[in-house]
């Protein structure tokens, strides 16, 4: 009976055994795995090695120039040389590790009869308009005709033209060393044109450290998808000024004309307002000596601000012009082709600076009261300034335009007022010019620069500001795409969803893009793949979901999960023990016997 | 021997006239090239003000946040600009024997609230994760302009933070914290998206210096009212109000806005000073070594207000004239002025329709949800009192 019940005890002991064996082997082979894998965060993979090779790359940005020698520029065995490529490259340090070369590949070539017949006519004007017909000059390359060294094209000290559509002229020279001295010269008018140190350094003063302090570098806007800009006129004192600017019609002939020209660089959206009762903040002090009001430099800081809070009024796109207080005029201008579908996610709602994304630039033109009027504007000498107006970076600007006095004499108040749209818009247009960053260029000696065109804009300034945005939208992209590759790299429990990795993977492979397409010189398309770039590295960046489970610290890991899994545990690691030590026990059992 | 004498004398006054004059010219050169060197690079300003405690008995804190806000607009900054987080109203709590006022001072000296506050996240809204989300711009793309910190590398920012806080971490809402880890990892992510140029943190809270002991991100300067281990006392209470209206840190500070206009030229070492430990019985922190600038060539205006850089536009363009259309556009504006007159008001609006329209027949749908579960609930207890045999007397 108690042999029975010792084999019964016996057998339920080890089927205890067996019982919190199986237990244990349960709970670390399904139970371990299952919690781990189920409490991964989702990462797709990302490709770190590329984007510390954008890092490392050596951006190289080709100036395809076509030089074109007319029969007398060169002397004849020269001449029997051609065609043939000379490329000069020069390397430009940037700080901050970042070196960049610039590469004019020149193609010497013999002119063709009609542009014979062109640079033999009596001005520059006249070859220019002949030679302007056969073909489009792509973006970013220019064409120099070498004319000869006697010719009158050109006034005779002056050494070479630089003309308003990507084309140059260049005095030949009959000497041994033609072509060198030529091509140095070549080389000048180029850089004029198109990249020059100063050029590349503005664009990329964000990420170079130092060099923070000039004002030059600081005022240019930042690279962007689009511009929204806005005209208001300010009328403090509608009982005297009846105020009527034609806006319209000044934006339509002026100002789409510079903004069509300008397109390639990104949307531009314009508005327009007329604001009553909206003062200046600084009260403008009198000068007897003139009997006019003045307003001097240091108060013009504060001018601005007061007036900031009343400019971002609410836009309706679709409102027409009227005549009450407040009349919104708002006219839909380009809309480039070619940008990228994923940029509709960033909200893109033209005409309204409230649910716009796009940086804002207001230019406002201010009609004095009559107490104030006239109102001048001096600069640090005392003088009044010729233009009357004057702009803050990457805000916008302001001009006083000045009510004739003879318009008061004979009438009752209020005097209609006529606003000269012309001197308006010259004032406007070349601070937007100033606002964009394009200065003017530094000459080489001896130069003629062709005079202004209709636009207000020439090609090849354009082209310049393409090459600075290139530059400057890769260098964001890739400090943008490093940093997310850091962030990410770091803090090893941040999810990483599928789009996000693939607008990664988008941008990686646009700046790749868009740095072979500057090393083979198609500005165009490296411009577009550079927008790409920034645009997917971006949302890559603010992605909303890059932000849960910021930070998980280790404590409060310990904290969730000790209350679920001690309570298994303990009795499985105990029973594991106790399984242990009686095995150890019977093992040594038989030796002792024996 | 005596004209040698005077003759030296002579020589040497000349000389040290003449060095004292170089010296002045190449002093000022220096001085003007030192000017410009201290002067910061910003172009505009932006301020992020947050409150986050909620609660009537929290008064002070919106009153902090209000009053920081009230000295930052008419310093300059514009409402586009700011993003204001309050965690409670205040101003129109059931509490408030004044309604629409939120005062500084007692015996209702100074309403901080104004006439046209703009709170950008109210309520329920000012949570860690919206904070971090302005901060470092992973915003949900149907977020309105007024909500988001649009800044970019040349704006410098005020953030200012108020409430209840301890070592390490700041309370929101009485439900969440914020450690400073993460605030340093959020300024860390700003900086390397190049968010702002340079960073002002204050924060009035507890042992408000444990916050910023761990930023490492550069241009940044913190001031807190209290150092670890230490608490902030809240101002003055007042009878009529019934709670306290202001934190001492921030009375302080408000007072020495208050003397502050937009071309002063007061520096961040007398703001170090604001509010000495006889005043505030807490010892106010400041943090500058990851900032660049010495804080005495640092303006007040740099971070309160909006001082904006300003150049005279001394060139033009050429543009040509075109007369003739400017007359035929005037003339068009004048008809279609005329054209608008014909609307009138009356005959938008159907009225006689409206009045006397009869009521729309509405399709039967079969009952659904709560009232079939009800109606089914009933048939089954009284089928399961009364037996299922009484059916045959129903049907």
């Amino acid at each position: 009976m108690a042999a029975a019940g010792a084999a019964a005890t016996h057998l339920e002991v080890a089927r205890g055994k067996r019982a919190a064996l199986f237990f244990a082997a349960v709970a670390i082979v399904l139970g371990l795995p299952l919690w781990w894998k189920t409490t991964e965060t989702y990462r797709a993979s990302l490709p770190y090695s590329q984007i510390s090779g954008l890092n490392a790359l050596q951006l190289r940005l080709m100036v395809p120039v076509t030089v074109v020698f007319t029969r007398e520029s060169v002397p004849l065995d020269d001449q029997e040389k051609l065609p043939f490529t000379v490329v000069h490259e020069r390397e430009i340090p940037l700080k901050y590790k970042m070196k960049i070369k610039c590469r004019f590949q020149k193609a010497y070539r013999r002119a063709l009869d009609h542009e014979e017949e062109a640079l033999s006519s009596g001005s520059v004007q006249e070859a220019e308009a002949m030679l302007d017909e056969p073909q489009e000059q792509a973006e970013g390359s220019l064409t120099v005709y070498v004319i000869s060294e006697h010719s009158s094209l050109l006034p005779q000290d002056m050494m070479s033209y630089i003309g308003p559509k990507r084309t140059a002229v260049v005095r030949g020279i009959m000497h041994r060393e033609a072509f060198n001295i030529i091509g140095r010269r070549i080389v000048q008018v180029a850089q004029a044109m198109s990249l020059t140190e100063d050029v590349l350094a503005a664009a990329l003063a964000d990420h170079l450290p130092e060099d923070k302090w000039s004002a030059e570098k600081r005022r240019p806007l930042k690279s962007s998808l689009g511009y929204e800009i806005t005209f208001s006129l300010l009328n403090p004192d509608p009982k005297s000024h009846d105020v009527y600017w034609d806006i319209e019609g000044a934006v339509r002939r002026y100002v789409q004309p510079f903004l069509n020209a300008l397109g390639a660089a990104g949307n531009f959206s314009v508005d327009s307002q007329i604001l009553y009762y909206a003062m200046l903040g600084v009260n403008p002090r009198f000068d007897s000596a003139s009997s006019s009001y003045y307003l001097d430099m240091h108060s013009l800081p504060h001018v601005i601000n007061p007036v900031e809070s009343r400019l971002g009024l609410a836009l309706l796109p679709s409102l027409k012009c009227s005549g009450t207080v407040i009349a919104h005029c708002s006219l839909q201008l380009l809309d480039s082709s070619g940008l990228p579908t994923s940029a509709s996610r960033v909200a893109r709602t033209i005409g309204s600076s409230a649910a716009s994304l796009y940086p804002v630039l207001n230019f406002l033109l201010y009609v004095p009261e009559l107490a104030h009027s006239p109102l001048y504007i001096q600069d640090k000498d005392g003088a009044p300034v010729a233009t009357n107006a004057f702009h803050s970076p990457r805000w916008g600007g302001i001009m006083v335009y000045n009510v004739d006095s003879k318009t008061y004499n004979a009438s009752v108040l209020p005097v209609r007022v006529e606003v000269d749209m012309v001197r308006v818009m010259e004032v406007f247009l070349a601070q937007l010019r100033l606002l964009f960053g394009i200065a003017q260029p530094q000459l080489p000696p001896k130069c003629l620069l062709s005079g202004p065109t209709s636009e207000g804009l020439m090609t090849w300034e354009l082209d310049r500001l393409l090459w600075a945005r290139s530059v400057e939208n890769l260098a964001t992209a890739t400090t943008t795409l490093t940093s997310l590759a850091q962030l990410l790299g770091k803090i090893s429990n941040i999810v990483i969803k599928d789009d996000v990795a693939s607008e990664v993977y988008k941008a990686v492979a646009a700046v790749q893009k868009s740095a072979e397409e500057l090393a083979s010189g198609h500005l165009a398309s490296a411009f577009v793949a550079s927008q790409e770039a920034v645009t997917s590295s971006e949302l890559a960046f603010f992605d909303p979901s890059l932000l849960h489970l910021l930070y998980f610290p280790d404590d409060q890991k310990f904290a969730i999960y000790i209350p679920l899994f001690l309570p298994m545990a303990v009795p499985i690691l105990l029973s594991l023990v106790k399984i242990f030590l009686e095995t150890r026990k019977s093992w040594r059992k038989p030796e002792k016997t024996d | 021997m005596a004209v040698t004498d005077s003759l030296s004398r002579a020589a040497t006054v000349l000389a040290t006239v003449l060095l004292l004059s170089f010296g002045s010219v190449a002093a000022s050169h220096i001085e003007d090239q030192a000017e410009q060197f201290f002067r910061s690079g910003h172009t505009n300003n932006w301020a992020v003000l947050v409150c986050t405690s909620r609660f009537w008995f929290n008064y002070r804190h919106v009153a902090n946040t209000l009053s920081v806000y009230r000295s930052v607009k008419r310093l300059g900054i514009p409402d586009s600009h700011i993003v204001l987080m309050l965690a409670d109203d205040m101003a129109c709590n059931p509490r408030n024997p004044k309604p629409a006022t939120v005062f500084s001072h007692k015996n209702m000296e100074l309403n901080v609230y104004g006439d046209d506050v703009e709170v950008d996240y109210r309520s329920y809204e000012v949570t860690v994760e919206n904070f971090l989300r302005v901060l470092t711009g992973r915003i949900p793309p149907s977020t309105p302009r007024s909500k988001r910190l649009l800044s970019d590398d040349r704006s410098n920012i005020l953030i200012y933070m108020t409430g209840h806080g301890g070592n390490g971490f700041l309370k929101f809402q009485d439900s969440e914290e914020i450690t400073n880890i993460e605030l340093a990892d959020a300024f860390e992510q700003m900086w390397q998206k190049r968010r702002y140029n340079e960073l002002l943190f204050i924060i009035d809270t507890c042992q408000g210096a444990s916050m910023y002991e761990r930023f490492y991100s550069p241009n940044i300067m913190a001031l807190a009212s209290s150092q670890v281990g230490e608490d902030s006392l809240s101002h003055q209470p007042d009878p009529a109000i019934g709670v306290h209206l202001m934190d001492r840190y921030t009375f302080y500070v408000l007072e020495f806005l208050e003397e502050i206009n937009p071309a002063s030229q007061t520096n961040m070492n007398d703001l170090f000073q604001v509010c000495p430990k006889s005043l505030c019985v807490s010892t106010p922190g400041h943090r500058t070594d990851l900032f660049q600038r010495d804080p005495k060539n640092v303006l007040i205006t740099d971070f309160f207000g909006s001082v904006r850089k300003v150049e005279i536009t001394t060139e033009t363009i050429k543009l040509q004239q075109d007369s003739e259309i400017m007359e035929s556009s005037y003339k068009e504006d004048q008809m279609d002025e005329k054209l608008m007159e014909p609307l009138k008001y009356a005959e938008q609006l159907p009225v006689a329709q409206i009045i006397h329209q009869k009521p729309k027949l509405k399709d039967w749908h079969p009952p659904g949800g709560f009232i079939l579960g009800l109606w089914a609930l009933i048939i089954m207890v009284f089928f399961k009192t009364y037996g299922i045999k009484h059916m045959k007397f129903i049907f």
